[in-house]
C-alpha cells in the first residue's frame, strides 16, 4: 500500500483522461499549442542552458578537481535532475496548466506552491533581465576599434592615466567605473546611471517583443536564441584552440584530483549546479509542457533536455578554458618578458642574450654574481598555475577575464561583438521562461481582467519589472544583484522543487500518476523513475536545502566591494551588510518559502469554515490562457 | 671592442668635452630594436649612431629655431651592448659648454614623433630615461559609437513592437466582423487546428477574444 494522503474531490479538479482524448480529437481549446515538437524543445533547452553554463559550471568543475568534478556532476544529474524535469513535464502535461493551476488542481492548499514559483519567477527575472543589459552595453561599446576596455583613459592634465585604471587594469576600470559606476557600498546609492537605464530599457523592450504573444513569438524566437550559442560556441572553440597556451587552459581543467570528491562542498556545488541549471521549480517548464498535445512523449524529453543540458555545460567549460588557458599564457609571458627587460636594463645585457628558455639559469648566475641588484629590481614570481588559477565565476568572468582575453586577440571587436551576442541569446532564452512562469500564474489568479489581451499582460510584467529592476541601475546596483542572486533565486527553490516532489508522491497519488504517465506515453514509469520520485530526489534536494541553510546561517552576511579608497585595492574588500538588509533578505528568501504553508493554512480554514471550495475549481474549467471553454458549463 | 668604444666618446678635432664629467646635463638613451621589430631589426653600428645624433641636432634647431647646430654639438658615450648610451648637446658657441636639460628635454619632446620614425620604434622602445612620453590624445568622436548601435536596436525594438501590436489589433476587428456572420464560421474551417466552440452545441460560450488564439479568424 503506498502512502498517500486523502485528497478528495481531486476527481472533480482534473480533467478525465476520457475528456483528456475528447479535447486532443476534437482539438477544441484556446489553449496555445505549440507549431512543432522542435519548438518546444528548443524553447525548453533554452530555458535551462543559460549563464550559468557559461560561467558557473566551468569554475566549479576547475576549482572542485577538475575532470573528478563530472562524477558528483552526472550522479546528481541523474539522482535529482532528469527524476525532476520528467515530474514538471509529466504533470503539466497531464493537468495541461501553469504551474499555480496545476497545484491547485491537486489540492487547493498547495496553491501556494504556485504562488511561490510565480514570485521566484518574478525576483529572478528582474535581476537576471539586467545582467542581458550589462551585455547589451559591452554589445554597444564592442563596434568599436580599439575596444574602450583595451586601454586606460587618460587623467586631465594628459600626463598619464587614471589613477584608479592604472592601480587596477584598464578592463576592470571599464567594468567597475564606466559601466557600473560602482559606490563603494550599498548604502550609497550613487544614483541612476543613465547608460544602464537605457540598457535597460533595451533588454525589456527585446523582451517584450518576444513575449508579447507568449509562446506564439516565444516560439518564433527560440529558432534563433537557442541555436546561436553552440554555433558561437563552436566558432570560439576553434578560434581558442589555435590561439598560444589554449591546451594549457584546457588540461588544467580536467586535470582530476580524485581526492576532492571526499569534499562535501563538491557534492553539494555539484548537487546545487544540477539543480538551478535545469531551471526547476520556476514554474516555467511545467507551463511550457501543458501545451504539448497529451500523448507527447515526455520521458524520452526529459532525457534528451538533461543531456542536452550536460553536455553544454562541458562544451563550454572547454572553451571557456582553453580562452582563459591563452590569457594565463599571455600574461605569463608578458611577466616573464618584463622581468627580462628589467635584468637586461640593469645589467646593460644585448637583447636577446636572455630569453624564456635560460631565464632560470641566466637568473641564478647574475644573482650569484650581484644579488643585491637583483634584490632591487623586485622582480614578479611568473607562475602559469597562479595565473591559471585565477579562475573566476560570474560577472567577473563575462566582464572581466574574457574580455581582457578578447582584447589580446586579433580583430577583437569580431570576437567581442559573438561572445556578446551569444551571453545575450542565452540569457534571453531563460528570460522567456521566466516571464512565462511569472504571467501564466497571474492570469490563473485573476489579478488581471479577462478582457485584458495577452500583449497588455506581458506588457505590465515587463513594466513593473523595469521599473523595480531600476535599482539595479544605482551605483549600488551590482551590490544589490548580488544579494538578489544569493537570496532571492536559491532556498526557496529548493522548498519548492521539495513540495513539488512531496504533492505529486503523496497528495496526487503516485499510483494516479503511473497510471497518467502511462495514459499519455503508453507504459508505466518504471522503479528507477518511482524510487527517485518517492525517496531520493527529495532526499537529495533536503540535504542540499539544509547544508546550504547551515551555511548561510553559519557564515557573516557580507559582500564584496569595491572601493578604490581602500587599502589593499586593487583586492577587493568585504564589508558588512548594514542591519536593514537582513528586512530586504526576509523580504527575497522568506516570503516566497513562507506563502506555502500561510496560503495553505488560509485554505484549509477557508473551507473547513466556509464548507465548500470555490466553484472555479470545477473539473469543466480548466484554467488555460483562453478564456473559451468548450465543455457545457461555464465558469468565471 | 671596448677601447674602441672609449675612442668613439672623444669627439673629433674640437676641443672634448669631458662627457663622463658631463653626465649630469645629458640624458641616457635606451633602444629596444630587435624586441620592437623583431625580424626585421637592423644592427646598431656608427652609422645609426650618427642618424640619432643629426636627428638630436634637428631637434634643437627646431626647437631653438637656429641654424646653429651640427651634428659634431651631438655628444655620444657609454655605449654598452643593451644599446644604451648618453649623449650631451653641446652650445655650437662654446663646445666646452653643454645646453641645460631642461632645454633639451623640451626639444625632445617636441619632435619626439619625428625622432621615434627616424628608428621605426616607438615611445617605448626609443626611451629617453627622464623624459615622459608624451602621450596621444584619444579620439573622441562627437556622438559615442555605442549610442549609434543602441539607437538602431531600440528602433528595431520599438518598430517590432508597433507591428506585432497593429497586427493583433487587426486580428480582432476582423475577429469581431466574423462573429457577426455566424452561419459562415461552420463551413469555414481555417487552416488552424484550433476548431471554433461554435461546433457544441452550446452557443453561451464566452468568447474571450483577447487571447492569443484567434488563429481560427485567419481564412477570412
Amino acid at each position: 500500500m503506498k502512502l498517500k494522503l486523502p485528497n478528495p474531490g481531486l476527481e472533480d479538479r482534473i480533467l478525465s483522461h476520457a475528456d483528456l482524448e475528447k479535447l486532443e480529437k476534437e482539438e477544441v481549446g484556446d489553449r496555445p499549442k505549440w507549431d512543432n515538437k522542435t519548438q518546444y524543445l528548443l524553447t525548453c533547452v533554452g530555458f535551462c542552458v543559460g549563464l550559468g553554463n557559461v560561467w558557473r559550471f566551468p569554475y566549479l568543475c576547475q576549482s572542485h578537481g577538475g575532470g573528478a568534478f563530472m562524477i558528483p556532476f552526472l550522479i546528481l544529474l541523474v539522482l535529482e535532475g532528469v527524476p525532476l524535469l520528467f515530474l514538471e513535464f509529466a504533470i503539466g502535461q497531464r493537468l495541461r496548466s501553469g504551474s499555480l493551476g496545476v497545484w491547485r488542481s491537486i489540492h487547493p492548499c498547495l496553491a501556494g506552491v504556485g504562488i511561490a514559483s510565480m514570485m521566484v519567477s518574478f525576483l529572478v527575472g528582474m535581476y537576471y533581465n539586467t545582467i542581458i543589459a550589462w551585455v547589451m552595453w559591452y554589445f554597444f561599446n564592442s563596434f568599436q576599434e580599439p575596444l574602450p576596455w583595451s586601454q586606460c583613459p587618460l587623467n586631465e592634465n594628459m600626463t598619464g592615466v587614471v589613477s584608479e585604471c592604472a592601480r587596477s587594469s584598464s578592463v576592470d576600470y571599464f567594468w567597475y567605473r564606466e559601466t557600473l559606476n560602482t559606490s563603494a557600498d550599498i548604502e550609497d546609492s550613487g544614483g541612476l546611471q543613465w547608460w544602464i537605464v537605457l540598457s535597460l530599457i533595451c533588454a525589456w523592450g527585446v523582451l517584450y517583443v518576444c513575449v508579447i504573444r507568449g509562446i506564439e513569438t516565444t516560439g518564433k524566437a527560440v529558432y534563433v536564441t537557442s541555436t546561436l550559442p553552440y554555433v558561437v560556441l563552436t566558432i570560439f572553440l576553434i578560434r581558442g584552440l589555435t590561439l598560444k597556451g589554449s591546451t594549457s587552459g584546457i588540461i588544467y581543467l580536467f586535470t582530476p584530483q580524485l581526492e576532492e570528491l571526499t569534499n562535501p562542498q563538491t557534492w553539494l556545488d555539484a548537487g546545487a549546479q544540477v539543480f538551478y541549471s535545469f531551471s526547476l521549480a520556476f514554474g516555467g517548464l511545467i507551463s511550457f509542457s501543458s501545451y504539448n498535445p497529451i500523448h507527447n512523449n515526455c520521458e524520452l524529453d526529459a532525457v534528451i533536455i538533461s543531456l542536452v543540458n550536460g553536455f553544454t555545460s562541458v562544451y563550454a567549460a572547454i572553451v571557456v578554458y582553453s580562452i582563459i588557458g591563452f590569457r594565463a599564457t599571455a600574461s605569463f609571458d608578458a611577466c616573464l618578458d618584463g622581468n627580462i627587460l628589467a635584468l637586461l636594463n640593469a645589467f646593460e645585457l644585448p637583447e636577446g642574450s636572455i630569453n624564456e628558455s635560460n631565464y632560470e639559469e641566466a637568473l641564478n648566475r647574475l644573482n650569484g654574481t650581484s644579488s643585491s641588484v637583483i634584490q632591487g629590481l623586485d622582480l614578479d614570481t611568473c607562475d602559469i598555475q597562479t595565473f591559471l588559477s585565477q579562475g573566476v565565476e560570474g560577472t567577473g568572468l563575462a566582464f572581466i577575464v574574457f574580455t581582457e582575453a578578447i582584447t589580446k586577440m586579433p580583430v577583437s571587436p569580431l570576437w567581442s561583438i559573438l561572445f556578446f551576442i551569444m551571453l545575450f541569446c542565452l540569457g534571453l532564452s531563460t528570460m522567456f521562461g521566466s516571464i512565462e512562469g511569472t504571467v501564466v500564474p497571474l492570469q490563473d489568479l485573476g489579478i488581471f481582467p479577462k478582457r485584458w489581451p495577452k500583449e497588455a499582460l506581458t506588457g505590465v510584467v515587463c513594466l513593473v519589472s523595469f521599473g523595480i529592476a531600476l535599482i539595479f541601475a544605482q551605483g549600488s546596483g551590482n551590490y544589490w544583484l548580488a544579494l538578489f542572486d544569493s537570496f532571492a533565486g536559491s532556498v526557496p527553490l529548493l522548498i519548492i522543487a521539495f513540495c513539488e516532489m512531496m504533492a505529486i508522491s503523496y497528495v496526487y497519488g503516485i499510483d494516479r500518476f503511473n497510471k497518467d504517465i502511462e495514459f499519455m506515453i503508453g507504459h508505466k514509469p518504471n522503479f528507477f523513475w518511482q524510487a527517485m520520485w518517492r525517496v531520493i530526489s527529495p532526499l537529495v534536494v533536503f540535504v542540499i536545502f539544509v547544508f546550504y541553510l547551515v551555511t548561510k546561517a553559519t557564515s557573516e552576511l557580507t559582500y564584496i566591494i569595491w572601493d578604490p579608497e581602500s587599502e589593499g585595492f586593487p583586492n577587493q574588500e568585504k564589508a558588512f551588510y548594514p542591519p536593514w538588509m537582513y528586512v530586504i533578505i526576509f523580504i527575497l528568501s522568506g516570503v516566497p518559502a513562507l506563502v506555502i504553508p500561510c496560503v495553505a493554512v488560509y485554505k484549509a480554514i477557508r473551507i473547513y469554515c466556509c464548507g465548500t471550495e470555490d466553484n472555479a475549481y470545477d473539473k469543466k474549467s480548466i484554467s488555460t490562457v483562453s478564456g473559451h471553454v468548450p465543455m457545457s458549463e461555464i465558469r468565471t | 671592442m671596448f677601447p674602441l668604444l672609449l675612442l668613439l666618446c672623444l669627439p673629433p678635432a674640437l676641443a672634448a668635452v669631458d662627457c663622463v664629467n658631463e653626465y649630469r646635463n645629458g640624458y641616457q638613451v635606451r633602444l629596444s630594436i630587435k624586441t620592437a621589430l623583431g625580424d626585421q631589426a637592423y644592427d646598431w653600428n656608427e652609422s645609426e649612431l650618427f642618424l640619432f645624433r643629426a636627428t638630436i641636432a634637428f631637434a634643437m634647431r627646431k626647437f631653438t629655431k637656429t641654424e646653429a647646430y651640427e651634428v659634431s654639438n651631438i655628444v655620444v658615450c657609454n655605449q654598452t651592448p643593451r644599446v644604451s648610451f648618453w649623449f650631451i648637446v653641446t652650445s655650437p658657441e662654446n663646445p666646452a659648454q653643454a645646453i641645460s636639460k631642461n632645454i633639451v628635454e623640451q626639444a625632445v619632446r617636441e619632435s619626439r614623433n619625428r625622432i621615434n620614425n627616424a628608428f621605426l620604434l616607438t615611445d617605448k622602445s626609443l626611451e629617453f630615461l627622464g623624459i615622459p612620453p608624451t602621450l596621444a590624445a584619444p579620439i573622441n568622436p562627437d556622438t559615442p559609437p555605442w549610442l549609434i548601435v543602441f539607437g538602431v536596436v531600440i528602433g528595431a525594438v520599438c518598430a517590432g513592437i508597433v507591428a506585432l501590436l497593429i497586427m493583433s489589433f487587426v486580428k480582432r476587428r476582423r475577429g469581431k466582423k466574423a462573429k457577426e456572420v455566424p452561419e459562415e464560421e461552420d463551413q469555414a474551417k481555417g487552416t488552424d487546428k484550433a476548431v471554433t466552440g461554435e461546433t457544441f452545441e452550446d452557443r453561451n460560450g464566452v468568447y474571450n477574444l483577447g487571447f492569443a488564439d484567434d488563429d481560427r479568424f485567419t481564412q477570412l
